[in-house]
């Protein structure tokens, strides 16, 4: 490799294109893609097979006599799939606006005011980023019970009982990542605004919030997959058939599908689909989001 | 700083900022999580039921910790998951993020593919690696039929007793191995270029220069990593239960988060479930620090 490295010394560093050592790092770097990428294409491959052709020839094209439909008509016939969507979205996108509401307040308020217990309040939030969701989830669900939401009859209510511990779940994740933020903003342009005549409430909304809008959007995309992924707390909460969410149904499905394997490719992939795009179109401030609360945390 | 004094010198506001937040976690997490441990003391039989008194002993809950085989399985499971997550995951990831930081081309490519296992759901990653590892037609089945190395009249059964445990620690170390490679190769990042053109000049060759500048300029960044896949392996639940639901097959699954769920929801003995869930909380706690301890982070 050295005597490899001074031959190609005179060359410019960004001709150095085929050094053998690139081609074996680009050779191992697409193997690991390749288990990352090629398993989701083969589910979406036979999600549009016939079922006898999934258990022999599942790694052909689904073309010609292979080719169906029926796998996805199945999947909108037998399950209540639109209906689990519109679950999961209500679940979600509540928990995202309490979530940035809540952590938002907390992060402004911790990060500008100097306030005896300040550090507890802050040991606490690191604290609880440490509690798995195992820890409270049943004194939760005795306290929701006794409260009567959960395993409501009214679908709403039911959701309601799996939205307020996954708030609980990110609060403290997004009040760490916002007042990181928040604390490195000039405090210039809050002093301006309040020389013009501007409350702490109005600094808030029309100051701080816009400012940090990268930030929240980085919290909102996190908490929105955390939300619409987390199986385990709507396992506890959502055991009733109509108010079942999209993960949920799926991980029932399984049992459900018995040897339907083409049904089951195409519910990974009703499923998937979704988040898919939205990592598409998002996948910079995804990759951010979901690393930057760790690394800081 | 002194009108920033003046903005932030009347506390009233701070009350409305502070106050839902911290009496939302109060009701949500910090009630609960001490509600949790007092429940480990009581006897609770069924979910969302009040409690029948304290148990006899009051420490029944925690002698039996220690005579149950099956919490005996659970935790030799979850340990020897965070060990595999450590030696997997992280180093996994190391070795990719090492290979990514000498290219440039593709470089962003990588990135998007790796961490996108991380956003799917563990549960449709379940089944779909129930696809993958089925016994009949599964996807590595079919492989080696088709390369020859197994005949089709008798597929390998990968759930099966012997193979289980190896099955379900594949799915869930390689979803992961993307967030860590993010991670390392954000550290990689921050080494600054002039200490690699330094060792060139003197001589250094690559993997000199990965050894004595990458590997301890990067020492925090492992460490943090290390925190993170001791507290990730413990939080396991989704993708195990979608795959081995209840310990299957023959209670040989079981992981620390799967055995609680099943004590709480299926067999109803809800003050043992909340006994469990303190000794995963109290392993995440010892876990890490010691962890810290032994790759102590440094100040550079």
């Amino acid at each position: 490799m050295t005597a490899m490295n001074s031959a190609i010394k005179t060359v410019p560093k960004n001709q150095k294109k085929f050094s053998i050592s690139k081609i074996f790092i680009y050779i191992i770097l697409t193997l690991w893609s390749v288990t990352t990428i090629y398993p989701f294409l083969w589910v979406i491959m036979n999600s549009f097979k016939k079922n006898a052709f999934i258990q022999q020839s599942s790694f052909t094209l689904p073309v010609g006599r292979r080719f169906t439909m029926e796998n996805f008509t199945t999947a909108f016939e037998r399950i209540e799939i639109g209906r689990a969507y519109m679950n999961s979205i209500i679940v979600s996108i509540a928990v995202t606006i309490m979530v940035i509401i809540l952590a938002g307040l907390a992060a402004y308020g911790l990060s500008r005011y100097k306030f005896r217990g300040k550090r507890i309040l802050e040991s606490l939030v690191i604290a609880s980023m440490m509690f798995p969701v195992f820890a409270t989830i049943i004194p939760v669900f005795r306290m929701e019970f006794s409260w009567g939401i959960a395993n409501n009859d009214n679908n709403l209510v039911a959701l309601l009982s799996v939205i307020l511990p996954q708030i609980a779940g990110n609060l403290s994740f997004a009040i760490i990542v916002l007042r990181g933020y928040i604390q490195s903003l000039p405090i210039e342009l809050e002093e301006s605004a309040f020389l013009e005549g501007c409350n702490i409430v109005q600094i808030f909304f029309k100051i701080i919030v816009p400012v940090a809008k990268p930030s929240f959007a980085t919290v909102a995309i996190f908490t929105f997959l955390w939300s619409y992924n987390d199986l385990f707390t709507q396992m506890f909460f959502l055991d009733r058939p109509g108010s079942r969410t999209i993960t949920l149904l799926l991980s029932q499905i399984a049992s459900q599908a018995g040897t339907n394997y083409g049904f089951l490719n195409a519910a990974v992939v009703l499923v998937v689909i979704p988040v898919l795009i939205v990592y598409i179109l998002l996948q910079k401030n995804i990759i951010k989001g979901m690393t930057i609360g760790a690394v800081k945390g | 700083m002194s009108s920033n004094a003046m903005i932030y010198k009347k506390k009233k506001p701070l009350l409305l900022f502070l106050l839902p937040p911290f009496l939302f976690m109060a009701i949500f997490l910090y009630y609960p999580f001490v509600q949790n441990v007092l429940n480990s003391f009581l006897n609770i039989t069924e979910l969302g039921s009040k409690s029948n008194g304290i148990n006899t002993p009051y420490y029944e809950n925690y002698e039996k910790l220690f005579h149950d085989p099956l919490m005996g399985v659970a935790l030799r499971n979850t340990m020897l998951m965070i060990l595999l997550t450590i030696v997997f995951q992280v180093g996994i990831a190391l070795l990719l993020a090492l290979l990514v930081d000498n290219i440039k081309k593709g470089s962003h490519f990588f990135r998007t593919a790796y961490f996108f296992p991380i956003v799917i759901s563990a549960t449709a990653l379940g089944l779909m690696f129930n696809l993958i590892f089925m016994y009949q037609g599964g996807m590595i089945n079919q492989l080696l039929q088709s390369i020859g190395l197994q005949s089709t009249a008798t597929p390998i059964d990968w759930k099966d007793e012997a193979r289980a445990l190896v099955t379900m620690f594949i799915p869930v170390c390689w979803q992961y191995v993307g967030f860590y490679f993010v991670i390392l190769v954000t550290g990689l990042n921050n080494i600054s270029q002039e200490l690699y053109e330094a060792a060139e000049i003197d001589g250094a060759t690559r993997i000199q220069r990965v050894h004595f500048i990458t590997l301890p300029m990067l020492h925090n960044t492992i460490c943090v990593c290390l925190t993170l896949a001791i507290t990730g392996a413990l939080k396991v639940f989704d993708l195990p239960w979608v795959m081995f639901p209840s310990g299957m097959p023959m209670d040989v699954t079981w992981l620390t988060g799967t055995y609680m769920y099943q004590q709480a929801w299926k067999l109803g003995d809800v003050d043992y479930s909340a006994t469990i869930a303190i000794i995963i909380v109290l392993l995440g706690v010892v876990l890490s620090q010691i962890a810290n301890r032994i790759f102590k982070e440094k100040e550079y």
